[in-house]
């Protein structure tokens, strides 16, 4: 569904993706994980189409995506949510998800808004509040419902259990997995190796830039580098 | 009492042209926090190219139309020209690019047109209307009406349609904005267009009173923004209700005390009010991220 090949990216005169090579076939949950600072939101924006590629290409769906703007990635059927959260904290709960489904105009927005309601009840409790009072969990819970409201093919998650209390961490991994039964094809970064390795199918080592390794994430758990290096163990 | 009511009405005619030189900035502030001071150049624009394509021979409904629609392309030119190829730097930064191009919009009106003030004719005549004792102007009531008709339709363009909303979105969080699937390019002429429309249309309504000539833009962009301050930058029940009280409070002032005080007193008000109320009377709070 998803191919990266030989992905450079930049800041400035830094390059920081130095030549990523990834795949994440449909129906997938595969994993990023990584150290801060290794380039796994660099790897994501690139793929949203928020931050430019210098070298390389990608492929959703069989089409090429290296040039296609942002918000024509959505319509695509590529959904970010991003680091941060990246809510419009001006907005009410309830703006934020119908301009999630923006690219819509038809009578399933209504029911997609009812299935992020059933799926995080507590949105609907405050649909009309602004979203920047919301909690960090809530506006979690906001940023993945608005992903969904694109109806993504394939939805990239920049760590979303950043910065949460431990319960709110394992009901977040549970929506993660939650996505195969909605047919949404899945592609994580996390620093949390051990939650992101959990959920996922597959994963995917990233250290300053390069895949390190790569694997079933049943072996990656198991690996003694892994668990060394990621998991603490 | 008749004084009164007479001051009232000609505080609330200048007040209606306030507002709407004050509702021209929301859209373009709400899109980009940018406060666009070109925003004076759109209302002459507005005035200019109508008088001129009048005196050409065209009908004035038509010269008007052509004025509004060439000032909306002006308004996307700037965008396209002088906004966007600076994008990403400081909000600041815009404004003061915005300051330049009200310098250059003017210099070019100059030349291209003349130094000479202008006006065509009031809408229904000259005639005053009599309201218990005072008198009121015709064309007074067509201001009033378009800033009350321009003010109604920002208010449902901003609360209820999805690409007002967009517009909201992408001030709040351009890059979200994006991964939503909004255009935020498109978003950003649209604004400017629609900004510069409004401008136009004001200067339409404002011109037969008022008059117009190359360097009206800067008064009454500093009026409208001091409008748009005192009610709230960005509200558009706050550009309204900004600019009439302006409009109010000089009449008065002129009207009880001396017209050499109009504007100190103004100026006077709007600093008491930003200082116990920084956001203005209806301004947004903010609630960014923490
Ligand atoms: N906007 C930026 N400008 C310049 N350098 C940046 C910028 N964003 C990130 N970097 C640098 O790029 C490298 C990769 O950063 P990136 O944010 O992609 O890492 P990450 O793996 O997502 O880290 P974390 O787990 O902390 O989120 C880092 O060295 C970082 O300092
Ligand atoms: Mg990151």
């Amino acid at each position: 569904m998803l191919t990266v090949e030989g992905l450079r990216s930049r800041y400035g005169r830094i390059e920081v993706l130095h030549g990523i090579d990834l795949d994440v076939a449909s129906g997938e949950i595969v994993t990023v994980i990584g150290a801060n600072g290794a380039g796994k939101t660099t790897l994501l924006k690139c793929l949203s189409g928020i931050q430019p590629v210098s070298a390389g290409s990608i492929v959703f769906r069989g089409e090429a995506m290296t040039t296609v703007p942002a918000h024509r990635r959505v319509q695509r059927g590529l959904a970010q949510t991003p680091e941060g959260r990246q809510i419009f904290t001006n907005l009410t709960v309830e703006e934020n998800l119908r301009l999630g489904a923006y690219l819509f105009a038809d009578d399933k927005v209504d029911r997609d808004m009812q299935d992020a309601f059933a799926m995080f009840p507590i949105l609907k409790e405050k649909r009309n509040l602004a979203a920047g009072g919301l909690s960090g969990g809530q506006q979690q819970m906001l940023a993945i419902a608005r992903a969904l409201m694109a109806r993504p093919s394939c939805l990239l998650l920049d760590e979303p259990s950043m910065g949460l209390a431990p319960i709110l961490v394992a009901q977040i991994f549970d929506v993660v997995r939650s996505m195969k039964a909605l047919g949404v094809t899945v592609l994580l970064v996390e620093q949390n190796a051990f939650g992101a390795l959990s959920v996922a199918d597959r994963g995917y080592v990233m250290e300053t830039g390069r895949i390190t390794m790569s694997g079933p994430a049943a072996g990656l758990i198991a690996d003694e580098r892994i668990r060394a290096a990621y998991l603490g163990i | 009492m008749p004084e009164l009511l007479q001051f009232l009405l000609s505080g609330i005619t200048v007040g209606a042209v306030y507002a709407l030189v004050a509702l021209g900035f929301t859209i373009i502030y709400n899109a980009s926090d940018v406060v666009n001071f070109a925003q004076g150049e759109f209302v002459m624009l507005g005035g200019m190219i109508t008088f001129f394509a009048h005196a050409a021979g065209l009908p004035l409904p038509l010269a008007a139309l052509i004025a509004i629609i060439a000032t909306a392309a002006i308004g996307v030119a700037l965008n396209k020209l002088a906004i966007e190829p600076a994008r990403g730097a400081p909000v600041v930064s815009l404004i003061i690019i915005t300051i330049g191009a009200s310098i250059f919009i003017r210099g070019a009106t100059q030349l291209i047109f003349d130094k000479q003030l202008h006006r065509f004719p009031a809408f229904s005549g000259d005639q005053p209307i009599l309201i218990g004792g005072a008198t009121i102007l015709p064309q007074s009531l067509w201001v009033i009406a378009g800033a009350l008709a321009i003010f109604f339709c920002l208010w449902l363009f901003f609360t209820r349609t999805l690409i007002g909303r967009a517009v909201l979105a992408t001030a709040n969080n351009r890059i979200a904005a994006q991964l939503v699937g909004i255009n935020t390019n498109y978003v950003m002429t649209l604004s400017f267009a629609m900004s510069a429309a409004i401008g136009a249309l004001a200067g339409v309504l404002v011109t037969p009173i008022t008059l117009t000539g190359y360097d009206v833009g800067l008064a009454l962009a500093l009026k409208g923004f001091a409008a748009a301050m005192l009610g709230g930058m960005g509200n558009p029940k706050g550009a309204l209700v900004g600019g009439l009280l302006l409009g109010v409070l000089e009449a008065m002032t002129a009207g009880y005390i001396s017209s050499q005080y109009k504007d100190a007193a103004a100026f006077v008000v709007i600093l008491a009010v930003l200082f116990a109320m920084p956001q203005g009377l209806f301004g947004r709070k903010s609630t960014d991220r923490v």
